[in-house]
């Protein structure tokens, strides 16, 4: 496993708020050199670190006024099941994370909607429909705050 | 507000982020000048707000993550201000939501496994104020995250 040190910390926590910031600038922060920067930044995706880079746009002004946490539970399980659940559930555009868990539900999922009819429209059309697909609980969004995490 | 056009770029951003602008163009059919002119507006707008990085916490050693939906004592007054600004100071927590539902709020927490995930939990969760009933989801997979928008 890559072992970090705390200019490592220090530039996770500036790329996961702002990953446009340029080398030069990360580097005046960091007093780093531009290229240390890049090598820097190399290596930790080359580790897998910083797995991936996400577009931030503002979802209220695009329109889209709801987010909402389902807990699914499937009806019937067994590994073909599972397969056919999560081929079709993340093939749905209002379905922005898919994630398979233990505990009460199998599946946590972020759904996004223009507005709560629009999500029932979404829930009954498409997450109800779903193959194997039992019981559904909802949580509408309020707020969201990430956080830097342990680094 | 937005055109078929804006959208289309705001898709081929979703999906690659790190696209630069003539690349962006070109997937566009468009002159580097336009897509660029285009991407200024939707900046000045304020639909397009930037890019972060997303963290891979396995990648630095944090195998376990275990989503926690909790409800709070309501009938203590400053429940949610008390508990989220202690939530807050959880190192280990990197997501926190509030809802309107079932749920109250729920956390998102790292550990390195499942002896520290213990320690968390008995040590820095339960003690957290106004916690009336707790909930654990433990991430077994996680199938879809892009997280992005159905424009």
């Amino acid at each position: 496993m890559i072992q970090i040190d705390d200019i490592d910390r220090a530039l996770l926590r500036a790329l996961a708020t702002d990953a446009s910031q340029s080398a030069s600038h990360l580097g005046r922060i960091l007093d780093l050199s531009q290229p240390a920067v890049w090598r820097r930044i190399r290596r930790l995706e080359d580790a897998g670190v910083i797995a991936n880079r996400r577009l931030v746009l503002d979802r209220e002004k695009l329109g889209f006024g709801v987010t909402v946490f389902l807990g699914v539970k499937l009806a019937a399980k067994g590994r073909v099941g599972l397969e056919d659940f999560e081929r079709a559930v993340t093939a749905i555009r209002e379905v922005q994370t898919v994630e398979h868990v233990l505990g009460l539900y199998d599946y946590r999922l972020r759904v996004v909607a223009r507005d709560l009819a629009d999500f029932e429209r979404v829930l009954r059309r498409r997450i109800m429909t779903l193959p194997g697909v039992g019981t559904v609980e909802a949580n509408v969004l309020l707020s969201e705050e990430r956080r830097p995490g342990p680094i | 507000m937005l055109d078929d056009l804006d959208r289309r770029l705001l898709r081929q951003m979703q999906a690659a982020p790190t696209l630069t602008v003539p690349e962006l163009a070109e997937l566009c059919d468009l002159t580097a000048g336009k897509a660029g002119r285009r991407l200024d507006r939707l900046r000045e707008l304020g639909i397009l707000i930037g890019q972060e990085a997303v963290i891979d916490w396995r990648a630095l050693g944090y195998a376990v993550a275990v989503s926690l939906r909790i409800t709070l004592d309501k009938t203590a007054p400053r429940a949610f201000d008390d508990f989220l600004e202690q939530a807050r100071d959880v190192p280990e927590v990197i997501e926190i939501q509030t809802f309107l539902g079932r749920v109250d709020v729920r956390l998102h927490i790292v550990a390195r496994d499942l002896g520290h995930w213990q320690q968390i939990y008995r040590d820095r969760v339960l003690t957290l104020p106004h916690i009336a009933e707790i909930e654990a989801l433990m991430t077994v997979a996680t199938i879809k995250s892009d997280e992005a928008l159905p424009i």
